[in-house]
């Protein structure tokens, strides 16, 4: 037996006994690598997650509303950097992550390459895609390599916020004026499929899927957590009175779950592969971000010298 | 674009007085003052602390995990370390 299969079989052994991977210990290649596809893509995925809620953050109804989208946009920095973190334990420097997100060539996911037209959208969102983003990040907290399970643990603690909160915003706006209804039930047919579609490919399309359960780096498959998520979420769209936009959608006694229509695929893989409606302008916001930011990181850079400068002249 | 690296940073956080400082995860920071100011935001934006260590990454020195059995290995065949180890009548009550 060479060593590399034994380290390898080693390694298997101690994800199958639940023991946790930590950054210094023998890892496979692949491992890594799959890590820090997905840890990075997912911290991009909460920086560039700020975009669309940002779009309203000058323009909520209320002192209250707006307070409480701030805190769900700063919510989303502090994910962002905790996942940032988790990859930096892998060995891939800060620099050039970001510069991979910049530069086009990392993904993030496509549910903020929608825009956000309406005021009803930051209910749409906070309800749909951050309770689909629980369904995936809720398994995450087991996740084998301890950085990202650690970190998943304090996004989820943050998180059930941000789904009450936008429930809460589709609740007060179906029980408002005939209009306010009307914007409701068009935010969520805008954000279902999309929603629908977060969770990715179906499991026989899902190229990945397999290794990373055997990995443990994900324990549920692409649809199993979309059923889950739907049969969690039609009964909360009757509760205020919206209606699911989709025409197959009904209750199965048999199999106790909901069926539902097919999803477009085509328009999943269009929107991948950067055609949505908003990943230039997404990605524009991004590198404007990071270049016309950099004085900011220069002067922070200098302002610390001087003090650093400052502070050893007094000792002498 | 400027590519000026800041030092990386391990945050502790001691959530109360009372309790240990714990680590919570890491950032960049451009010197120690701006470490904590950043901390703050990133660990504890919902009272999850009430003191915080900024501890510049490299002057963490570890042991290596696969040594991690030998170095480990004199606590192994030591039980008389604990308190089960004694029998002692159960009429003496607690002890």
């Amino acid at each position: 037996m060479s060593p590399q299969i034994n380290l390898e079989e080693q390694f298997q052994a101690k994800i199958d006994a639940e023991i946790k991977i930590e950054p210094k210990d023998w890892m496979p290649d692949a491992y890594r690598k799959t890590l820090v596809r997905q840890i990075s893509q997912h911290a991009h995925s909460e920086i560039v997650g700020m975009l669309p809620e940002g779009n309203w953050l000058t323009r909520a109804p209320s002192l209250k509303r707006k307070a409480t989208l701030l805190a769900k946009v700063q919510d989303e920095a502090g994910h962002g950097l905790y996942l940032y973190s988790a990859v930096e334990t892998l060995g891939v420097t800060r620099l050039q992550t970001i510069e991979d997100l910049i530069s086009g060539k990392a993904k993030y996911s496509s549910i903020f390459n929608y825009p956000t037209l309406t005021w009803a959208d930051m209910g749409a969102i906070g309800w749909l895609v951050d309770g689909a983003a629980i369904m995936n990040q809720v398994p995450l907290c087991r996740a084998s390599y301890g950085p990202y399970a650690r970190a998943m643990v304090r996004v989820c603690k943050e998180e059930s916020f941000h789904q009450r909160q936008g429930y809460e915003i589709m609740m007060t706006l179906a029980s408002g004026s005939a209009e306010q209804k009307e914007m409701a039930q068009d935010a969520l047919n805008r954000w279902w499929w999309p929603a629908i579609m977060m969770f990715g490919p179906t499991d026989a399309e899902s190229a990945n899927t397999e290794q990373s359960v055997k990995w443990k780096i994900k324990r549920h498959t692409n649809d199993e957590l979309r059923q889950k998520f739907i049969d969690a979420t039609v009964p909360q769209a009757e509760y205020i009175g919206l209606t699911i936009p989709d025409k197959d959608l009904k209750w199965n006694e048999e199999k106790g779950m909901y069926d539902f229509g097919p999803i477009d695929w085509d328009e999943f893989w269009n929107v991948v592969k950067g055609n949505g409606p908003c990943n230039k302008q997404r990605l524009e916001a991004r590198r404007n971000a990071h270049t016309e930011g950099a004085w900011v990181r220069d002067a922070a850079s200098a302002y610390a010298e001087k003090r650093a400068k400052r502070a050893a002249s007094k000792v002498a | 674009m400027e590519n000026k690296d800041w030092p990386l940073w391990e945050i502790f956080i001691r959530s109360r007085q009372g309790l240990d400082h714990k680590h919570v995860g890491s950032l960049h920071a451009a010197d120690a003052q701006m470490a904590i100011e950043n901390a703050r935001d990133v660990y504890t934006r919902r009272m999850e602390g009430v003191s915080i260590w900024a501890v510049e990454s490299k002057f963490i020195h570890a042991s290596n995990p696969d040594e991690a059995s030998s170095l480990f290995e004199p606590a192994e065949d030591k039980v008389y370390r604990h308190p089960t180890f004694y029998d002692i009548p159960e009429a003496i009550g607690h002890m």
